[in-house]
């Protein structure tokens, strides 16, 4: 027999434990109802063009032909192009940041990189509008075209305004998270290895390349898919810049679209129900993705932190 | 008046795992009862099953009856028995956003008091009776994290004695701090017993020896021997007990 | 060999310093834009009036800044109280069943979504329903986002507050409730705070969400259940126009978009500095 509490807690007390369950689990009852309106929203969409939805190459709401493959397309370049610019540079700072930096330069330095995501992405757009694309159409591509034209990637005429440009912009939105997440997961490195590796006599570099990231290795990977997560959401800066033309060519400097901007342009023009329903259907699109993308980070990032001594990082 | 704080056939769980596994004893009034043995015996979680902290862990679980002041500890509201016996912990643990004031009046005023003349009077007494008045009558107002090691164990101290429990349970008290502040804590120790029954746990063999009335030695989760601190110190009747005090384990 | 691994080391740190510079430019190349053109067109018109006419000089961003200051107090109103609350569910009564999972996960997912597709849902369930775009639409789409912020930084800071002063609290005959109210919290609070002033931070400079709720105005909104102007939304539907002037202002209401983001970020961050373990 087990001794049990015969007490009633205080009212007070009842209402407090009461009253933070039911906004628990409203989280819960908000993220499946979110679902729930989506896809009730898509489901005239979902119904009429099926499976061809993802590969129809025509956005034409005037023939009420919806297919989305143009802003898929889109949104994938743009946001590799981001990743590949962002990764590097973002691990790089984390690696300067944590690794070489001293105290007041980490403070000030670390600071300033978070500045960067605290800028509005509509403020992102602005610039990218008149001092970005001004100076891909006028500097970077001409450069581009000159020396690397012979690539498909590189043809057509440079107008700023683009692939080329949305994928930079994203690269700098991303970039902090990439960096933010990467030096948490190498701060949980414990210090021991660390000093292993230097005992033994390697340099700074080789401690970092042998004692650091292997074991952040799959933290940081995880840190690079939520970066990829943002990118592929991101939405005024992207459609600011990007030239919102919904046609899949292969060149960069081409004006494109993407999931997120497309939705942003076009849905207080959408004058009847099975437009609404495609754009709904291609936010859902967007929904699942960045979905599936976020649980995989967090487990990878769950995985450092919580493997050997990590402790309560996520 | 009261009978003794009466132990019978305590038996406790964490989880799977027992760690108390049967410990019938008598706790004098009035008294000091040092608990000691080595790491793991359950002098923690014995100490813990009186004020019904061991089950605000989750999976844990009692069996058995703690009769205080002629009443089942488990027949009685387990927040208002806390009030009754008093606890200090190993490590200090004054509330970080409070002043040395409130953190003293703390069990008293978040549980109904407001008399403004009322509260002053508890916190001047206790913290007397914590042998702290003198150090911060100034200061009261200060953040009670700005008091060194020792006087925040005393700030404890006074804050459990200020709700006027008649049982003071001390888990360790003084093995986070230094040897001067150690020996205030003994010495108020000392001074406490004569209004309170005191159980302190200790790992220290000589501080039991130095302050307590009577001895309590656990092993395993058993209680092996208790008697007259003297007795068990320089006589003991159990081979275990010898073998602890003489440090042939622990 | 020895000088050849100290080339390489030599080597890859400077490749770290130059990355960190090339992280940094945009930073001031997009700070430096902003004060520079923002300064250029900023007056007590802009502060005062409303938008005038294309073409039209001494418009001001009046409304949209009232606007934007108005529905990031209906979200933080809504989405604050709801955060730690939840939070506190989950560090102080159940860190561990299959129900504190399952919420750690809905919280993990809304902070992923991207912020349109809260917009959409709104749009579907709150603005289609009342048949209008609204401020009110535009406030609880900006407590969708700042909810899961919250709880996240709100459980972060709780269960910093050492499980020592919980067991104090209890052990001097404190109820649960009370011990949560009247010490946890407290104890917590500066960090807590810090983490609310970074989430309003955050909303203050969302425009996807607010694109098809609240939509936008020229004018002042009478009421919350009418369109209502913002920020960032007026600074898009500016940057994105032929307007000269109208770019101008863009400017302007960036410089004041990002001094507040900057102030709110910076106030949350030294202010409450003293929180860190």
């Amino acid at each position: 027999m087990s001794k049990k509490n015969k007490f009633k807690t205080s009212i007070g007390d009842q209402t407090l434990r009461i009253l933070t369950l039911l906004m628990a689990i409203s989280v819960v009852v908000l993220m499946v109802w979110m679902g729930w309106e989506m896809f009730h929203a898509a489901r005239p969409s979902i119904q009429k063009f099926g499976f061809g939805f993802i590969t129809g190459r025509v956005w034409d709401p005037v023939k009420e032909q919806f297919g989305a493959l143009p802003f898929i397309y889109g949104t994938i370049v743009t946001s590799l192009i981001a990743l590949l610019l962002a990764a590097p540079i973002g691990l790089g700072v984390a690696i300067f940041l944590n690794e070489m930096a001293i105290s007041k330069v980490r403070t000030v330095v670390g600071f300033l990189v978070e500045m960067l995501a605290a800028i509005p992405s509509v403020v992102y757009g602005l610039w990218g509008i008149f001092v970005l694309a001004p100076w891909l159409r006028e500097t970077v591509q001409p450069g581009l075209a000159k020396w690397l034209g012979f690539l498909p990637l590189f043809q057509g005429t440079p107008v700023g305004f683009g692939m080329l440009a949305g994928g930079l912009i994203l690269a700098v939105m991303i970039l902090p998270t990439i960096a933010a997440i990467s030096r948490e997961v190498m701060a949980a490195v414990p210090n021991m290895q660390r000093e292993a590796a230097l005992a033994l006599g390697a340099t700074k570099w080789e401690m970092i390349r042998l004692a650091v990231l292997p074991y952040a290795k799959s933290g940081i990977m995880g840190g690079i898919m939520l970066g990829l997560g943002r990118a592929l959401g991101e939405t005024m800066a992207v459609t600011m810049v990007i030239g919102n033309r919904p046609d899949i060519l292969p060149s960069l400097f081409a004006p494109a679209y993407s999931m997120a901007a497309v939705i942003a342009n076009e849905f207080t023009e959408a004058t009847y129900d099975l437009y609404l329903s495609a754009l709904v259907e291609i936010g859902l699109i967007l929904f699942g993705i960045t979905l599936i993308l976020n649980v995989f980070a967090r487990l990878l990032i769950w995985s450092v932190a919580q493997g050997p001594k990590g402790g309560n990082l996520v | 008046m009261g009978q003794s704080l009466s132990v019978r056939d305590l038996e406790a769980w964490y989880g799977s795992n027992k760690t108390l596994k049967g410990i019938t004893m008598e706790i004098e009034l009035n008294h000091v009862t040092a608990i000691i043995g080595p790491s793991g015996c359950g002098k923690s979680t014995f100490v813990r099953c009186i004020n019904r902290m061991h089950e605000t862990m989750p999976g844990t679980k009692v069996k058995g009856e703690i009769i205080l002041e002629g009443v089942s500890i488990y027949d009685r509201d387990p927040v208002a028995l806390r009030k009754m016996v008093g606890m200090v912990f190993q490590k200090p643990n004054p509330f970080p956003s409070m002043s040395i004031y409130d953190n003293v009046i703390a069990g008293v005023k978040l549980n109904g008091m407001t008399n403004k003349q009322k509260l002053q009077a508890i916190a001047e007494k206790s913290l007397r009776m914590a042998a702290l008045w003198d150090e911060v009558k100034d200061r009261l107002n200060y953040s009670g994290m700005s008091l060194s090691g020792g006087q925040q164990q005393r700030l404890c101290i006074a804050r459990a004695l200020a709700v006027e429990p008649s049982v003071l349970l001390m888990d360790e008290p003084a093995s986070a701090l230094d040897p001067i502040a150690t020996m205030h804590i003994e010495e108020l120790v000392r001074q406490l017993k004569v209004n309170y029954t005191i159980l302190i746990v200790t790992h220290n063999m000589q501080q039991a020896a130095r302050i307590a009335d009577s001895t309590a030695f656990f092993l395993n989760g058993e209680l092996v021997e208790h008697g007259p601190t003297s007795d068990i110190f320089t006589n003991p009747h159990d081979k275990r007990t010898e073998d602890y005090i003489s440090g042939r384990f622990g | 060999m020895k000088s050849l691994r100290k080339s390489v080391n030599w080597i890859m740190l400077s490749i770290f310093i130059f990355a960190t510079i090339i992280a940094l430019i945009p930073l001031f190349g997009v700070l430096g834009y902003v004060v520079e053109h923002g300064f250029r067109a900023l007056s007590l018109d802009f502060f005062l009036n409303l938008p005038k006419a294309m073409g039209l000089s001494g418009g001001g961003m009046a409304n949209a800044i009232v606007g934007t200051l108005i529905m990031v107090l209906i979200a933080s109103l809504i989405g604050i109280p709801i955060g730690i609350l939840a939070a506190i569910y989950l560090t102080e009564y159940d860190r561990h069943s299959w129900l504190s999972v399952g919420v750690r996960f809905a919280t993990d997912v809304l902070t992923g979504i991207p912020s349109i597709i809260v917009g959409i849902v709104i749009y579907t369930a709150v603005v289609l329903k009342m048949g209008n775009f609204s401020a009110l639409a535009g406030g609880l789409a900006l407590a969708i986002i700042m909810i899961p912020l919250i709880i996240r930084s709100t459980e972060e800071m709780l269960k910093l507050v050492s499980h020592s002063i919980r067991e104090a609290g209890y052990a001097l005959g404190i109820s649960k409730g009370k011990t949560i109210l009247r010490i946890i919290l407290p104890t917590a609070a500066k960090g807590i705070i810090t983490g609310a002033m970074l989430a309003v931070a955050r909303v203050a400079g969302e425009t996807a969400p607010l694109l098809f709720t609240a939509l936008g105005n020229q004018y002042w909104a009478r009421s919350l259940n009418e369109p209502m102007a913002s920020l960032p939304v007026q600074i898009f539907q500016y940057a994105t126009s032929p307007y000269k002037e109208w770019h101008q202002q863009a400017w302007a209401g960036s410089l004041v978009l990002i001094s507040l983001v900057i102030i709110l970020n910076l106030s949350a961050r030294f202010a409450f500095r003293s929180r860190s373990n």
